[in-house]
Parts: C-alpha cells; sequence; structure tokens
C-alpha cells in the first residue's frame, strides 16, 4: 500500500517541481495590479510594449478602482490603480503609508444611443435632472431646449451606471456635487452611490459602453477612449465660463493647467480654465511606500519601482495615440519624485 | 303526404322507445357513451399530441443555443486563435492560449486534490455497511453536491487567498475540488458495491491483505463506473466560472505558477462577453465553443468508459 | 496474534474512514465559515435583514430584501416555465417512448442541455434573448431594457428542465406494469391512464424533480448575473432590473470590505442554508420512492 502511496505522491511532486519549475525563470518577473477600468486600455497597452522591453509580466485586472484600494489595503497585489484618491478612512485602513501616483489625464464623457448619433449639447443642469432620474424622455424640453438644430425622439431615457465601486463614478458625481445644488443634497461624491430606482447598473467601463452601444435610448457616463471606440455619440459640456467644451486630449490637457501638490491630490473638475473640459481627471497608481511587506523580495521591490518610473517617463509616449493626456511636466516631475522615495527596509530603492 | 312516420323511423329519431323504461336509459347511456367516448379518444389523441409538441420545443432551445455558438464561434477559430496570447484592449488579434491552459491546470489541480479523497471516500462508504455514520456522510454529499459554486468560490476567498495574501490557481484549485468531490465519492460508492462480493471472498481467501484487495483487485474492477464519475465530474468543473471569480482572478498571460493568478476558459469567455468590443464578443463565441466540445467530449468518453470497460459478471 | 496483515488492513481502514469523516468536516467548516464571516452582519443587522430593502454602500446600512425577492421570483417563474415542459419529457420518454431512436435523441439531448456551462446560456442570452426581451418591451411601450426579471427567469427555466425531467422520466417508466395493465384492461384510454395512474403514483418523483430543479434555479450565478441587470431595488415588475442573492454576491463580493463583506457572506449563508433544504427535502422524497419501488419488487 504505501508503495502505491509512494509512487502517487512521487507523481505530485514532479507535478508541483514541474509547475513550479516552469516558472522559476519568471518567479519574480510578474507584478500584480488590479482596479480602475477608467485607464486600462492605456495600461494594457503600457505593459504589453513593457512586457517585450523587460520580459516582466504585469497582471492587471480591471475590477474598478473600489476592488483595487480594496485589494491593495488587503496586500493582495503589488499595486492598485484608482481615479479616486483614497479617503482618509482608506488610508488610515491601510495601515503603512500608500503613495500616489498620476499616471495620465482622462476626460469621464456622457454618452448615449440615439438613432443617427447626435452631436448633443448638455448643461451640468440637466446633466443632474437626468441622473437624478427627474428628466424621464429625451424629448424633454430641458433637453430640447439646449439643442434646437436636433430632433429627439420620444423615448424614454435608460440611465445606466456603474455597479461596482468605481473612480469613474467618483469623478462624475464629484463634478456634479460642484455644479448642482441637489445633486449635492441627495447622491454627494463617492464611488458607489444610492442611485435612484430603474437605473441599470453594469460593471466597468467596458460593461457600460457595452450596454448602451445596445440599448436605444440608454445614457451613462464613461472615459472617453470606450466612447471613441465603440463610436458613440459623447456630449459637448457647458464649462465654468459658459462654453461649451467637447472632450477631447487638448481640452482635457487645458483642465490640467493648474498647481500640484506634492502628494498630487487635485481634482480637476469643473475647471476654471475657459477652454477646459469640466469633468476631465487624473487617475492614479497606488502602492505602499515601504515595499518590504508579506514576504516580498527586494528583486520585485525594484521591479515595480522600475515600472512605475517608466509610465511617468518613456512611457507616456502611448498614452497620446489611445486618446488620453499625457502628463504635464510638473505632474511626471513630482511623481518621479515620489517613486524614487520608494524604500526597501527603509532604504531608497531607486537612485 | 303522410306526416306520421313508420316505427322504425320514430325509433330512430328517439321518439319511440319500443322497450320497457328501465331500457330507455340505457338507450340513452349508449347514446351518451359513444359521444363520451368519441371525447375521451378525442382528449388521448389531444393529449398525445401536446405531450410531444412540449418535448420537441423543449429540445428547441438546445438546438439554438448550438447553433449559435456553432455558427458565430467556428469562424473565429484558427490557428492563432488558439496559440497567442490576448491583445491589449482595443487591438485586433490574438488568441486564448492562456485560457486553454489556464483551465487544464486548474483541471489538474483539482483533480489531484479531489481524486484521491473523492475515491477513498467511496471506498470507506461501500466497505461500510449501512449505519449512522454512513448515512451522515450521505448527507453531507448531497449537501454538497447542492451547495451554489458562488458560495464555495467566498469559502475558498477565505480559506485560502485570504491567508496567501493573494489570488491563485491553487485556490482555484481548492474551489473546484470540493465540486468534484460529491459525484467522485457517489460513483466509486455506487460502482464497487455492484461488485460481486465473492471476488472479495476469493482474494482475501488467497490471503492478499485487505488493503490491497481492495486497490489492486476491488478498484480496478470497478475502474469503469470511477472513471465515468471523474470524467464527468471534470465535465461539470471546466464549465465553472463563480467559483473562480473571487479566486483565480484571470490572467492574461501565460502562467505556470499555481501560487498565481491564472486564467480559464469560462472566465474569459465571461470577460469578453461584457465587454463592448464587438471583436471580443466573437471571441467570447469562439472560446464557448471549444469550452462546449471539451466538456461534450467528456461526456461522451465517460459514457463510452462506461459501456467498454465495464466488467460484466 | 497481531500481524502484519491486521495492522496493514488496520492502517488502510483508518485511511478510508479519515477520508469519509472529512466529507463531515469539509461541511461543518463550510458553516462554521459562513456563519462566523457574517456574524459583524448579523450583530448589526440581524434577521430584520431580510426584511430591509435597502442596500447602501455609501452609508454602510444594507438589507437583502430585493435579493431575496429576486432570487424567489426569478426561480418561482423559472419553474412556472419549465414544469409543463419537464412533465412533457418526462411522460413522453417515461411512457410514450420508452425506446427508440428518438427516445436516446430526446434523452441524449436533455443531457447535453444540462451539461452547457453557465456562463454560455449568459452569452447566448445577452446576444439572443435581450433582443427579444427588448423587442416585447417596446411593444408594450417599456423601456427596453433588455435585461431584467423576465430575460433572466427565461433562461433559468431552460436551464432546469433537464433536472426535472430526468427525475421525471425515471418515476414514470418505473410504474408497475400490472397497475397499468389493469386500467387499461378497463378500457382506460392512455391518456386516462396517465391522468388517473401514473401521475398520481409518480406525483412524489415529479415534486422531487421540482424541488432539485428550484433548488438549483435559486444557487445559479453566472446566467443569471449576466442577464439580470444589477438593481439593487426591490423590481416593480417583471421586465424590472433586479438582483438575486447569487448574482448581488458575484457582482460585489470581490470589492467589499468590512461590514459590506460580511452583508454578501450573510447572503451567502442564507443561500446555502436555503439550497441545502431545498436538496435535503428532494434526496428525501427520492429516497423514499426508491425505497417503495424496491419493496414492490420483492
Amino acid at each position: 500500500m504505501f508503495n502505491w502511496f509512494m509512487k502517487f505522491g512521487f507523481f505530485v511532486c514532479i507535478m508541483m517541481v514541474c509547475l513550479f519549475g516552469f516558472n522559476v525563470y519568471a518567479a519574480e518577473g510578474e507584478l500584480i495590479g488590479a482596479g480602475a477600468t477608467f485607464p486600462q486600455p492605456l495600461y494594457s497597452k503600457m505593459f504589453d510594449i513593457y512586457f517585450q522591453q523587460s520580459k516582466i509580466k504585469i497582471n492587471y485586472q480591471g475590477i474598478g478602482s473600489g476592488g483595487g484600494i480594496n485589494q491593495l489595503i488587503k496586500k493582495t497585489v503589488d499595486f492598485a490603480g484608482t481615479d479616486a484618491y483614497m479617503t482618509e478612512k482608506e488610508l488610515k485602513e491601510a495601515g503603512s503609508s500608500v503613495l500616489h501616483i498620476p499616471t495620465c489625464l482622462g476626460a469621464v464623457v456622457v454618452t448615449y444611443n440615439l438613432p443617427g448619433n447626435p452631436k448633443l449639447k448638455l448643461t451640468p443642469d440637466v446633466i443632474s435632472d437626468i441622473f437624478l432620474g427627474k428628466v424621464k424622455k429625451w424629448n424633454d424640453p430641458k433637453i430640447q431646449s439646449i439643442n434646437k438644430d436636433v430632433k429627439l425622439p420620444d423615448l424614454g431615457i435608460t440611465v445606466v451606471r456603474r455597479a461596482d465601486g468605481s473612480g469613474t463614478t467618483y469623478i462624475f458625481s464629484e463634478y456634479l456635487t460642484k455644479v448642482s445644488k441637489e445633486w449635492k443634497e441627495k447622491m454627494g461624491t463617492g464611488k458607489s452611490l444610492n442611485w435612484p430606482e430603474g437605473f441599470i447598473g453594469q460593471k466597468g467601463n467596458p460593461g457600460i459602453s457595452g450596454y448602451i452601444k445596445q440599448t436605444q435610448g440608454a445614457i451613462g457616463y464613461v472615459e472617453l477612449l470606450y466612447a471613441l471606440q465603440n463610436n458613440m455619440a459623447f456630449a459637448s459640456i457647458k464649462n465654468k465660463s459658459g462654453n461649451f467644451i467637447e472632450p477631447t486630449p487638448k481640452t482635457v490637457s487645458n483642465a490640467a493647467k493648474i498647481k500640484i501638490p506634492a502628494d498630487t491630490n487635485v481634482s480637476l473638475t469643473d475647471t476654471d480654465a475657459k477652454d477646459g473640459y469640466p469633468i476631465s481627471s487624473f487617475t492614479w497608481l497606488i502602492f505602499y511606500k515601504e515595499q518590504n511587506y508579506g514576504g516580498r523580495t527586494k528583486q520585485r521591490a525594484e521591479a515595480l519601482a522600475k515600472l512605475l518610473l517608466w509610465i511617468v517617463t518613456d512611457g507616456q509616449r502611448y498614452v497620446e495615440p489611445l486618446q488620453y493626456s499625457p502628463l504635464p511636466k510638473e505632474a511626471s516631475d513630482i511623481a518621479q519624485k515620489i517613486v524614487k522615495s520608494m524604500t526597501y527596509n527603509g532604504k531608497q530603492i531607486l537612485n | 303526404m303522410n306526416t306520421m312516420n313508420t316505427a322504425a323511423q320514430d325509433i330512430e329519431n328517439n321518439k319511440i322507445i319500443p322497450f320497457p323504461s328501465h331500457f330507455t336509459v340505457q338507450e340513452d347511456k349508449i347514446k351518451d357513451n359513444k359521444t363520451h367516448l368519441k371525447l375521451r379518444i378525442l382528449k388521448d389523441r389531444l393529449f398525445k399530441y401536446i405531450v410531444i409538441i412540449f418535448s420537441l420545443l423543449s429540445f428547441l432551445p438546445l438546438l439554438l443555443v448550438l447553433f449559435h455558438i456553432t455558427k458565430n464561434g467556428i469562424s473565429v477559430i484558427n490557428w492563432s486563435f488558439l496559440t497567442e496570447l490576448p491583445r491589449p484592449i482595443g487591438e485586433i488579434g490574438g488568441g486564448i492560449y492562456n485560457s486553454l491552459i489556464g483551465s487544464l491546470m486548474l483541471i489538474l489541480l483539482s483533480s489531484v486534490i479531489s481524486i484521491p479523497l473523492g475515491i477513498s471516500a467511496g471506498i470507506y462508504l461501500s466497505e461500510t455497511n449501512k449505519g449512522k455514520l454512513s448515512n451522515i456522510i450521505n448527507l453531507c454529499i448531497v449537501v454538497l453536491q447542492g451547495t451554489p459554486s458562488i458560495v464555495i468560490g467566498i469559502i475558498t476567498y477565505i480559506w485560502v487567498v485570504a491567508p496567501l495574501g493573494g489570488f491563485s490557481a491553487l485556490s482555484g484549485g481548492i474551489a473546484l475540488s470540493i465540486m468534484m468531490l460529491p459525484v467522485i465519492i457517489k460513483s466509486t460508492e455506487e460502482t464497487l458495491k455492484l461488485i460481486p462480493y465473492h471476488l472479495k471472498e476469493a482474494s482475501l481467501a488467497l490471503g492478499v491483505p485487505y488493503y490491497k484487495t481492495i486497490l489492486k483487485v476491488i478498484l480496478p474492477t470497478g475502474i469503469s463506473g470511477i472513471m465515468t464519475g471523474i470524467l464527468l465530474s471534470v465535465a461539470r468543473i471546466t464549465g465553472e466560472t463563480a467559483p473562480l471569480l473571487f479566486t483565480a482572478f484571470g490572467n492574461q498571460f501565460l502562467n505556470y505558477n499555481i501560487l498565481k493568478p491564472i486564467d480559464s476558459l469560462p472566465y474569459r469567455i465571461f470577460y469578453y462577453a461584457m465587454s463592448p468590443y464587438p471583436e471580443w464578443h466573437s471571441f467570447a463565441w469562439g472560446a464557448s465553443f471549444i469550452l462546449v466540445v471539451i466538456v461534450l467530449a467528456f461526456n461522451l468518453i465517460a459514457r463510452g468508459v462506461s459501456a467498454k470497460w465495464k466488467v460484466q459478471f | 496474534m497481531k500481524t502484519e496483515k491486521d495492522a496493514s488492513e488496520k492502517r488502510f481502514k483508518n485511511i478510508i474512514l479519515v477520508s469519509g469523516l472529512s466529507v463531515i468536516f469539509l461541511l461543518i467548516a463550510i458553516f462554521l465559515t459562513l456563519t462566523i464571516a457574517s456574524v459583524p452582519a448579523i450583530k448589526t443587522f440581524g434577521l430584520g435583514f431580510f426584511i430591509s430593502k435597502h442596500w447602501d454602500p455609501s452609508l454602510e446600512k444594507f438589507g437583502a430584501l430585493p435579493f431575496l425577492y429576486g432570487t424567489l421570483i426569478t426561480s418561482f417563474l423559472a419553474l412556472i416555465i419549465s414544469i409543463p415542459f419537464s412533465i412533457a419529457i418526462s411522460i413522453f420518454l417515461g411512457e410514450y417512448f420508452k425506446n427508440g431512436l428518438l427516445s436516446t435523441f430526446l434523452r441524449s439531448s436533455t443531457e447535453v442541455l444540462a451539461g452547457i456551462p453557465s456562463v454560455i446560456y449568459g452569452l447566448w442570452g445577452l446576444f439572443l434573448l435581450m433582443p427579444v426581451t427588448r423587442h416585447i418591451q417596446t411593444l408594450l411601450g417599456l423601456t427596453p431594457y433588455g435585461v431584467g426579471i423576465f430575460t433572466a427567469s427565461l433562461i433559468l427555466s431552460i436551464m432546469i428542465i433537464p433536472f426535472s425531467a430526468s427525475i421525471g422520466r425515471e418515476v414514470v417508466s418505473l410504474i408497475p406494469a400490472d397497475l397499468k395493465e389493469a386500467a387499461y384492461s378497463l378500457g382506460a384510454t392512455r391518456f386516462e391512464v396517465i391522468k388517473n395512474i401514473i401521475i398520481p403514483y409518480a406525483r412524489s418523483g415529479i415534486i422531487a424533480g421540482i424541488l432539485l430543479a428550484f433548488g438549483r434555479a435559486i444557487g445559479e450565478t453566472m446566467a443569471v448575473t449576466m442577464l439580470i441587470g444589477n438593481s439593487n431595488f426591490l423590481p416593480k415588475s417583471i421586465f424590472s432590473p433586479a438582483n438575486t442573492m447569487a448574482s448581488v454576491i458575484a457582482n460585489e463580493f470581490a470589492e467589499s470590505t468590512g461590514i459590506a463583506a460580511s452583508s454578501l457572506i450573510y447572503i451567502g449563508l442564507v443561500l446555502f442554508l436555503v439550497t441545502t433544504l431545498v436538496n435535503i427535502a428532494g434526496t428525501y422524497v427520492i429516497k423514499k420512492i426508491s425505497l417503495e419501488a424496491s419493496k414492490e419488487v420483492t
């Protein structure tokens, strides 16, 4: 009988060795990240290029900013992506110091599915009313009056919002909190909101775009690239200065012409810039400052630091082709400084 | 004109009843019975047609599902689809190689855990007479089999992912092995129970130790049933997604390390299906086609094994 | 006299005993883990959790009524839609066409139906059922969500047909021939035999099949998650988006912490208990039937 067990156990050991052994080379050559879907197309491209250059695999799963922050706090990932700067509560929960670096700029656009894909203009009040569920039909005078050149159909508005904890929701709601008193009272700012009844929930930016694409009369909020990649129409929004601004990488960059604090915690929504798109935002990658935790090796910490540095320097050349806006020089400089402040056992990792 | 009918006519028209009164009741009854009988036959025929129609109708969704999977999926499948890794979001091309390997690894992992344990427990149940313990174990097996896969995902997250500090193929394998156990135990028990006692008796009488009797005589005899159980449970878990959502996590790269996240066919299908990209949708169909083929193949092989390897007594 | 053989036999018997016991331990461990992890939620919300309809992550206030409702409605609807079909298949295969090509064909296809993974049903539903639902909604003048209770129940009903059908077929075909023959000899039509003899006799089997199908429907996750619309509110109509206990866990667990995670596990605990009860009930009924059937044979 022990013979039998021996043979079996031997077989198991061989298999385990194979399973582990295959990966001896790549054991440290893999980093795990999770979080925001807002910048995911960009990260996806960046990580693909980085892998070709450095042979380091970066497995990034888009589970939403909330999920990313959560997994970083639980220390199951090396880094996380979020479009919402961590809250006081979350920072406290993390225990040790968490650093944020911005990686690019993006726009949250209001996208919709109407026959003929007309380009619409929207004002903050109307957006607030639609997403509060107060305006229920497309040909409502509130929408029609600012879009006199478009014949809006008598179609019900299906509002789609994020079902998961989303940084995109955070950016969108932060904007609305600034521009609408009613929104501020009823909904506020957050990654998960207490949405009115009758709204459809979808996961991730891909989920929302996918649903709107298939549903006539649907409206939702997604990152610009998703709307562009799927040939969906999106609205020009009236900004603080009274101009209707179309979301483009340029108008997003315009919104970022402000001073950036050392911890990069800055909001770009409802920008003062005359020609800036009002729902623009940075998106961040977050990670622990002190990298020696949970048995992580120095090698791994170095790999992470190198990756992060690359993203905010050389990696920036991949930003514009994907319709995101590159980091302004000031932001990139601050980000580099932050990455260089990462430590392993108290000692600086990069110099 | 003679308005008076003949007696025969009157009887025909039920006007004159030529027999004593108690027979009149019979006459009515016979007439009623005739129509009644016709009604009964009608009902019978109608029912038969309804049953046939409904049965064949229930066959319709299956036809449709298989049709669409084949129609949409088969055009996507080519060598690069099967051997390449996914491309970044929005780019064309790529494949599902990582998911194929991932599914394979998960199957291996969960089999390594569940087959020895399952066969062992199955042997115990078949070798023990009916008693309180056996009944309890059987009850537990029933409960385990009916547990929703998402609950098993939660459990595995708490037991493996949280302590290990990360998502891993191992946790996915453990979750799937919990789901494989009930089927393997049951089929082992039932197969072994069917083996006639005299085989065991003969072996023991010849002086073969008990454990050797079981392992080298009884088990091999029952191999067809046991293999069927294993193949059927593998078929089941190959298509499972829910327990992998918070354990294996998904991975767009190839991964052979069981302590790292891993992709799988059903997870990839889910991810692509819920995306907005038509390219990814067609990939989802292609991956579904492959998944269905694999699952059906396992089922077919299981039947083949059951028929061909069966030891007759 | 203790011999090597006795020792090895004892060792072996211990090993298989431990394997058998491990099943029990596994189940107890599952139950305990679920319960312990739910404690924070139980302490905060108690049993009122299931009557409260507010699920608000931002306020950290959780109530599971919408999901209980969603689960029950979709499962019941799925059952109602599928019962005529599974009974028809049971009678078709158990009585009319016990053997032959058509019978093998239908039996195989029922098994194939059961073997198709849930996520594939979800995919199919996304692209083939949703437009149908949208069409119906547009005809009725409702907003064409596409997702919702209606679509989810439809796909569920397709998925659970094989479960009740296969058990039903077994019981129907096990009816003692002499009972049927007695009825035929008295002049009954086939329909009458089915209606008055077979159905009552097979009733418990059919009910067991329905119970097990119900248990399956309650716990079904992937196809439902993809088609139900992710709304954490009490659904107002059959076309409203909603969530079931399984789908809300699938959607929100990965990113939940603290009381949110505990609430979701609390839901998982209840889901576990309900499916356990239903499955035990169904199995118990089947056991009773097979006991009675074996008594008949002897």
